[in-house]
């Protein structure tokens, strides 16, 4: 394929790490920029005319979130991001509802900001937790859910779309169970928001998070959804202070971040139908271009429950680092052990079932607002290269062309 | 992570990719790693059986870009040089060289290993055919 590179910019990589976080919309930053300067006030301030208007700023992008969920305004809440929010929901239950219970449901596909508040609360003795295993393509199994529910169980913790993976849970489904045996449902749906429709009362959800960078929005902010009737959930905020957000989240609030959220979140919705069309489009062509040239290649997770603009792929015979590095043309990201700090392969995909061989060959493409189809010619081409030019240097794809099973062969772990 | 100017250069330009015949009884093979941690390195040497020399080394990796270097550099190193200089090769030569961080260590010590176990094989190899030779001498005496 022959590609018209000079209308690419390639100085700097191609981003297509939108799952990591996404560039700010301009229509974000333009709404933001005056509360940073003439329109500076505290919200909280009651009695002058900086504090009207920047709590009328602040109510309004509460209601532009609401609006983005079919909830409520009086049951937003906003926070500092998503990992500050997964905590407020997570520990603020336990610590609420510890007369009725102290058990937790979530899965092991969760994302480290919900694992690690979990392991937090099993290790103060304040909690115990069941982690659930994902079906193969990464999806529930409803059956194994209901059974771990107890009659001590206080929340179920499971998120709408995964980082890594993009997959979609049944919401609807796990609300509905969670109804059924009084349980709260809580999702980190930072990924799904903005980007595949999500109601807060269909899908029977009491508690939500949700976050600004992921969606064209800015850096260092967030917020919690928080049910108020049917039921009504309570929870014990984490930070003391001035009781702003209903007491559950003291601290100034963040005027222009909030009203960035909110704008960012208008315009999610608003380009919605069309974006999730662009973008399945998009992922499906950087999937079968790739796909069709390259022989043992799998993907991770389901195709059918998935966020538009997320592509998982292991290349077997290949490690993950020693790819990203031959895809330099491209921002993107890898579940190999060498590209985390922990020096362990992706959890998620461990989780999966998929060998840790297999999870130190993936990468992740995570497509946005801002790509084009250009770079996702530019993608498949380099990609195809890259895993080439590497499997050429391979001794597993070597040993695996001369017919020898690699499982078969004793490897020297060191 | 950035990698240093060496490593971009092996990784972008590898040298002595590839194999050597495992069954010939001048190469020596190690087969090193596994690949559920990531990396494999196999590497081999050719040794001129008269002088013990090794007269060329090539090598196949399935790793990170750091991985590559230290086993393509070690490739490059080995040449020219005698079994028992090549004995002597330390992990620390390639880190220095290569300039690696503490993370990529690792990767060095896998290419040394790598060395010894393509040495290890030629040498049992040169010891079979010893062995084979003085059986085939034994043999032909008690024929006599």
């Amino acid at each position: 394929m022959a590609l018209d590179k000079t209308s690419l910019d390639l100085s700097r990589p191609i981003y297509m790490d939108n799952n990591a976080t996404t560039p700010m919309d301009p229509r974000v930053l333009e709404a933001m920029m005056p509360y940073f300067t003439e329109k500076f006030g505290n919200a909280a301030s009651r009695n002058h005319a900086y504090g009207w208007e920047a709590e009328e700023a602040v109510e309004k992008a509460r209601e532009q979130v609401a609006k983005a969920i079919g909830a409520d305004a009086k049951e937003i809440i906003f926070t500092s991001g998503a990992t500050e929010s997964d905590n407020i929901a997570l520990k603020g239950a336990v610590d609420m509802y510890a007369e009725k219970g102290n058990h937790i449901v979530t899965m092991l596909t969760e994302h480290k900001a919900v694992l690690d508040t979990c392991r937090r609360l099993e290790r103060e003795g304040k909690a115990t937790v069941t982690y659930l295993a994902p079906k193969r393509d990464g999806i529930v199994d409803l059956e194994q859910l209901e059974a771990a529910i107890t009659d001590k169980t206080i929340m179920v913790a499971i998120m709408m779309a995964n980082n890594e993976i993009g997959v979609i849970q049944p919401m609807a489904e796990i609300g509905e169970i969670c109804r059924k045996h009084g349980v709260l449902f809580f999702t980190d749906a930072v990924q799904a928001v903005g980007k595949v429709p999500v109601d807060v009362n269909a899908m029977k959800i009491d508690v939500m998070a949700i976050s600004g960078h992921k969606i064209y929005g800015p850096k260092g902010i967030g917020a919690l959804y928080v049910r108020r009737k049917n039921p009504r959930v309570k929870l014990t905020g984490l930070i003391d202070g001035g009781g702003q957000e209903r007491g559950m989240r003291s601290g100034t609030l963040n005027v222009p971040g909030i009203v960035g959220l909110g704008k960012a979140l208008e315009i999610a919705i608003e380009e919605m139908p069309s974006e999730m069309k662009r973008l399945t489009y998009l992922r499906n062509k950087l999937k079968d271009g790739i796909m069709s040239q390259l022989e043992d290649c799998y993907i991770n997770g389901s195709m059918e429950s998935r966020l538009p603009g997320n592509l998982n792929i292991s290349y077997a015979y290949v490690e993950g680092e020693g790819l990203l590095m031959g895809l330099k043309g491209l921002a993107v990201s890898s579940g190999s052990a060498c590209t985390s700090a922990s020096l362990e392969p992706s959890h998620v995909l461990k989780a999966l079932g998929v060998g840790d061989e297999l999870a130190h060959s993936s990468i992740r493409y995570g497509l946005g607002r801002f790509n084009t189809e250009e770079e996702v010619d530019y993608a498949i081409q380099i990609t195809v290269e890259a895993v080439n030019r590497l499997r050429e240097m391979s001794p597993l794809y070597e040993m695996a062309k001369a017919g020898i099973d690699l499982k078969t062969v004793q490897w020297n772990h060191h | 992570m950035a990698y240093s100017q060496k490593v971009i250069d092996h990784y972008n330009n590898p040298r002595n990719v590839g194999s050597l015949d495992p069954k010939d009884e001048s190469v020596g093979t190690g087969l090193v790693g596994a690949p559920e941690c990531g990396d494999v390195m196999k590497l081999q040497i050719r040794v001129n059986e008269k002088t013990g020399i090794i007269e060329d080394a090539k090598f196949k990796t399935f790793g990170c870009g750091s991985a590559i270097a230290s086993s393509s550099l070690a490739t490059e190193m080995l040449k020219g040089k005698t079994i028992e200089e090549a004995e002597k090769i330390k992990n620390t030569e390639l880190v220095q060289e290569l300039n690696l961080p503490p993370v990529k260590i690792h990767c060095s010590v896998l290419a040394e290993d790598a060395i010894k176990a393509a040495i290890e094989d030629f040498k049992k190899k040169q010891a079979a055919k010893r062995e084979k030779a003085q059986e085939a001498l034994a043999n032909a005496q008690t024929t006599l």
